[in-house]
């Protein structure tokens, strides 16, 4: 950080100008940046003959929650009526086991790329991580009858378990320029000292982690959460994730549509992700700090 | 290390079975990595194969496995379609990585400054990259439409001869996506530059600070050169969400007017599932993933040297 | 209701005794897009009828696209070895996934039933695929409709044209006086709707089904094409500033609120006057578009898919759904909220409104002198690949400054690409 009050005599008129310059910059971008979450949240409690008749961009008149529970548990997607509610517990049931097991593997990955170094590691490496860079499109048909293969076509095992793949990557890139700096020598005197791969792991390598495990859970778990595409695709019916039942329910084809309850679904449906950011974004940065960003 | 030395002999003892122990546990970390290693080798690198050939094949609505030559590239880059495109992609890239770049560092420098409320105004410009665009598209489309949005909004208060309809003139429209895109990502990039900030030697600054170098000098001359590697990461990730961009199209401008706001990757999803050319579709990704290699694989390969050579 | 429940009650026993499979218990799961308004009504009137029968229905929406997410979610399911039980599927995709293999025969429900006999030909035709059954027409909407507010009518003193020289006549003199004739929403597929309209209008039937069937070069080259798209650039002069990317209801509400004149759309946009409470004939207007006494039609049908795994509760399940769908009771009550007519003949007319009714009679009219054609712009005329190129080429016309010669120059070379 910058410490530009190394001394008080300095602070003039132009600094006081210059101040003020920085925080009307802030504002005015955090304003700009909140707008599409403010027209959202203030549609999404306004009646929906008063958004009719008036514009977008205005502060609600009369606040009402009947959207809110409705697109909670009211609201039809399909022939069922019974709103987001059961596939939010979907997409908790299909994410979080999927992120806890791309962050696991990416522990071990990373630590084995790093700290045991084989031939070959940066090969398995840099091949690993071009599975970042590919269009998920292109590889829907052959998981497609993969996965019919296994038998495990629409279940939500299948889709965490594609999840889960895909997110490998990601993990293994986060955990593996992370470990990078640890000084090796940390795991030298470990081993001489008699421990072990995995408890040298344990007790060196996991307890230095934190920061990293955070982003890759914040990371991963924006990803998978907001996941469209594998979702529609391996899941079926009462299976379906959060974000591909709001799609559902907000693509309307025909009749009248309900802007109020349209956005009040799609806050709820960004709830979690948006809590995670909100709650562990102090720890993204210290994170990033940490060491993920080197080189 | 003060271990080592001792006794030599223990010394020696524990070497020869650390060494053996190395030896296997070697093997351990090959074992452990195994899994995820032939995992990504299938899904990723099969299935990418998978696409090769049917990319070569006659395929229309499923898979059909008959050997087509390169008949599907030629059809692919004679549609007008595909160049539009490819322009927009070029378009929407190279401003879209200038753009969060520029909006980035200059945030992150902001709140470099010893800001209060810090981390309230951080959450605010990362938030974006939490929500899918199947989550904001409506609401951008509301603020973007002339008749509704942002336009409307400076009428009524008087400006009558304001104009943003960008969204519905063909030659803008790429432009609008632009904006959304970077409203997403910036914060993200912001994150990785403030992080990068509070790495760099706080005595080097002190020291120019103290001789009279001016702050926008220190950055300038100083800070931003020492964090140079932070560009690549975020270039790399940047680059890798505009080539991915799909959600942002379909909810924004389904790749209209017309057909000119398409990107390759809403190109390919509708040759492969809308208009049942799988074979062009495929064909499409192979020259995606042929462009991804290009930008990625010298990136990886200096950065793997350099890191070798540590 | 009740009665309702009591009819659909006798006819599932008397389907179960029919297909024997009165010890099975019939289970569909339903892929569909069907997910708002009176799509979902109309679909829920199915499960309904399926429950009643003592089956068990599952539900699988997936909205988004006019259909095209859930093509990809059926293609993914198909490769997959685990085909949902029913979905929508129109027009020539009937005959590509049967060709594929991937549908299940359903001649035997068919002759039972005897869908030879109450099923118009043309729409038999459309379905069977090597004249066998491959999938059940449900309804039959029409396209080349006009919606227009009466009283934006009345102050120009206009009357509903029937030709597109007195269309724009009337457009010119609503322009004049500061009314937007035509309102349209700028997704490619409402250009194509526009576009096929004033194509039957300007070149009759015999040209609609040479250029949009057979596609045949030398029509799509033709003068005749060159005056549709002359005349799809004097369209472009009618619409309002804010058209780009509007959804077709929000299009609608234009005529209702006498914001436009206007809307070019087919019989679905009658479910949103009749949401408004508004009454055909009086708050609005239908008139069939300048069509040369012709006849648009878009018939929806669902497929059911032939799963090599399937059990006997979903193979019931299949056999009692295809025959519900065409009874005559489930046929009203799902084309009372569809907004279209059933497919089936010689329904009673007396729960349709005067529109439906309208396009029951010009339908048996256009049976009878073979001006009926089937629609592009909703993929029931040609493949998807040549829809998908003729749409592109439209939209990209009717969005662009394009001349109409280069128009059809594009569209013939867009064809050669998709073959």
């Amino acid at each position: 950080m910058i410490d530009v009050n190394y001394s008080a005599g300095r602070l003039s008129f132009s600094h006081v100008l210059g101040r003020g310059f920085i925080y009307g910059c802030l504002i005015f971008c955090a304003v700009i940046y909140m707008m599409p979450f403010l027209i959202m949240l203030s549609t999404s409690v306004r009646p929906l003959a008063e958004i009719k008749s008036g514009t977008i961009i205005a502060f609600p008149r009369e606040i009402t929650f009947d959207a809110w529970t409705k697109a909670w548990g009211e609201a039809c997607i399909g022939t069922k009526c019974s709103g987001l509610s059961s596939h939010f517990w979907i997409s908790l049931k299909v994410v979080i086991p999927s992120v806890l097991v791309t962050t696991i593997l990416g522990v071990l990955n990373g630590y084995a790329l790093t700290k045991w170094k084989f031939r070959g590691a940066n090969l398995v490496f840099g091949l690993m991580l071009l599975g970042c860079f590919v269009p998920f499109q292109a590889i829907l048909l052959p998981m497609a009858q993969t996965l019919g293969v296994f038998g495990i076509s629409n279940t939500p095992f299948g889709l965490a378990l594609v999840l889960t793949l895909y997110g490998i990557p990601f993990s293994t890139l986060f955990f593996r320029n992370y470990y990078v700096s640890i000084p090796d020598d940390l795991v030298k005197a470990a081993t001489i000292d008699g421990a072990g791969f995995f408890s040298t792991l344990w007790y060196i390598i996991v307890p230095l982690s934190p920061p990293i495990i955070v982003v890759n859970i914040i990371w991963q778990f924006t990803n998978m959460w907001n996941d469209f595409l594998f979702g529609a695709s391996f899941s079926n019916g009462d299976g379906q994730p959060v974000i591909v039942a709001l799609n559902n329910m907000v693509n309307t084809t025909t009749g009248v549509k309900e802007y109020n309850v349209d956005f009040a679904a799609s806050i709820i449906a960004a709830l979690p992700t948006i809590l995670v950011y909100v709650v562990a974004g102090k720890y993204f940065i210290r994170g990033l700090t940490a060491g993920s960003v080197k080189g | 290390m003060s271990h080592a030395t001792q006794s030599q002999d223990r010394s020696r003892d524990t070497h020869r079975r650390s060494d053996m122990m190395f030896w296997l546990q070697g093997r351990l970390s090959q074992i452990v990595i195994a899994p995820s290693f032939f995992a990504i080798l299938i899904v990723v690198y099969g299935f990418i194969l998978w696409t090769g050939y049917i990319s070569v094949s006659e395929s229309r609505m499923l898979p059909n496995y008959e050997f087509a030559g390169l008949s599907q590239y030629e059809r692919l880059w004679s549609m007008t379609r595909w160049h539009i495109a490819l322009k927009n992609m070029f378009v929407f890239g190279s401003l879209y990585i200038v753009c969060s770049l520029v909006i980035g560092i200059f945030l992150a420098i902001l709140l470099d400054q010893r800001i209060r409320m810090e981390g309230a105004l951080r959450t605010i410009f990362l938030y974006p990259m939490a929500l899918s665009f199947i989550v904001t598209g409506t609401a951008w489309k509301w603020i973007l439409n002339p008749g509704l949005g942002l336009q409307k909004f400076v009428r009524d208060l008087g400006f009558d001869s304001f104009t943003f309809d960008w969204i519905i003139d063909r030659d803008m429209v790429i432009y609008t996506l632009v904006i959304a895109a970077v409203w997403q990502a910036s914060g993200f990039v912001m994150a990785l530059f403030l992080a990068a900030l509070r790495g760099v030697d706080q005595e080097i600054i002190k020291a120019a600070y103290l001789d009279g170098a001016s702050l926008p000098r220190i950055y300038t001359t100083i800070i931003i050169p020492s964090i140079k590697p932070v560009f690549l990461s975020a270039i790399v990730i940047l680059a890798h969400l505009a080539i991915k961009s799909y959600d942002l199209v379909v909810a924004m401008t389904a790749g209209g007017p017309g057909v000119a706001s398409d990107l390759p990757a809403t190109f390919m999803f509708a040759m492969s599932f809308q208009r049942n050319q799988l074979g062009v579709g495929a064909a499409s990704a192979i020259m995606m993933l042929v462009t991804i290699m290009a930008i990625m694989v010298p990136y990886f390969y200096s950065q793997l040297r350099e890191q070798t050579h540590d | 209701m009740k009665i309702y429940r009591n009819i659909l009650a006798s006819t599932a026993l008397i389907s179960a005794m029919a297909t024997g499979a009165a010890t099975a218990d019939p289970s569909i799961e339903v892929l569909h897009y069907w997910t708002s308004g009176g799509e979902s009504l109309a679909i829920n009137t199915f499960a309904d009828a399926f429950k009643a029968a003592g089956g068990t229905w599952v539900d699988q929406p997936v909205s988004g696209g006019g259909g095209d997410a859930m093509n990809t979610v059926l293609r993914s399911r198909v490769l997959a070895g685990d085909p949902p039980g029913m979905t929508i599927l129109k027009g020539p995709v009937v005959t590509e996934w049967a060709n594929a293999g991937a549908l299940a025969n359903l001649e035997g429900v068919a002759e039972r039933d005897n869908w030879n006999e109450i099923l118009p030909p043309l729409l038999a035709e459309i379905v069977k695929v090597d004249g066998v059954f491959s999938a059940v027409p449900t309804d039959i909407h029409r396209i080349d409709w006009m919606w227009i507010n009466p009283d934006l009518l009345a102050k120009v003193d206009g009357t509903v044209p029937t030709t597109w020289d007195e269309f724009n006549a009337l457009a010119d003199k609503l322009m004049a006086a500061g009314i937007t004739p035509l309102a349209h929403g700028g997704q490619p597929w409402q250009d194509a709707t526009i576009f096929e309209v004033v194509a039957l209008g300007l070149g009759g039937s015999d040209f609609f089904r040479k250029a949009f069937v057979d596609v045949d070069p030398d029509t799509l080259r033709s003068d005749t094409m060159i005056a549709v798209f002359d005349q799809m650039r004097r369209m472009r002069g009618y619409v309002d500033d804010n058209f780009s990317g509007r959804d077709w209801n929000l299009a609608t509400t234009m005529v209702m609120n006498g914001d436009a004149a206007i809307q070019i759309m087919g019989d679905w946009a009658k479910g949103e006057f009749m949401a408004a409470d508004l009454v055909p004939g009086e708050d609005f207007l239908c008139a069939a578009a300048p069509n040369q006494g012709g006849y648009i039609m878009n018939p929806d049908s669902f497929a059911f898919f032939d799963d090599s795994n399937a059990t006997e509760d979903e193979i019931a399940g299949r056999e009692l759904m295809a025959h519900l769908l065409l009874t005559e009771e489930v046929q009203i009550a799902y084309n009372l909220h569809k907004g279209a007519i059933p497919a089936r003949l010689g329904v009673a007319r007396d729960q349709f409104d005067a529109c439906a009714v309208q396009s029951m009679t010009d339908l048996d009219a256009t049976l009878e002198n073979g001006k009926l054609v089937p629609s592009m712009a909703h993929e029931i005329a040609t493949s998807s690949a040549n829809r998908g190129a003729i749409i592109e080429v439209v939209t990209e016309h009717f969005n662009s400054d394009m001349s109409s010669e280069e128009a059809v120059e594009r569209l013939v070379e867009a064809i050669e690409l998709a073959n």
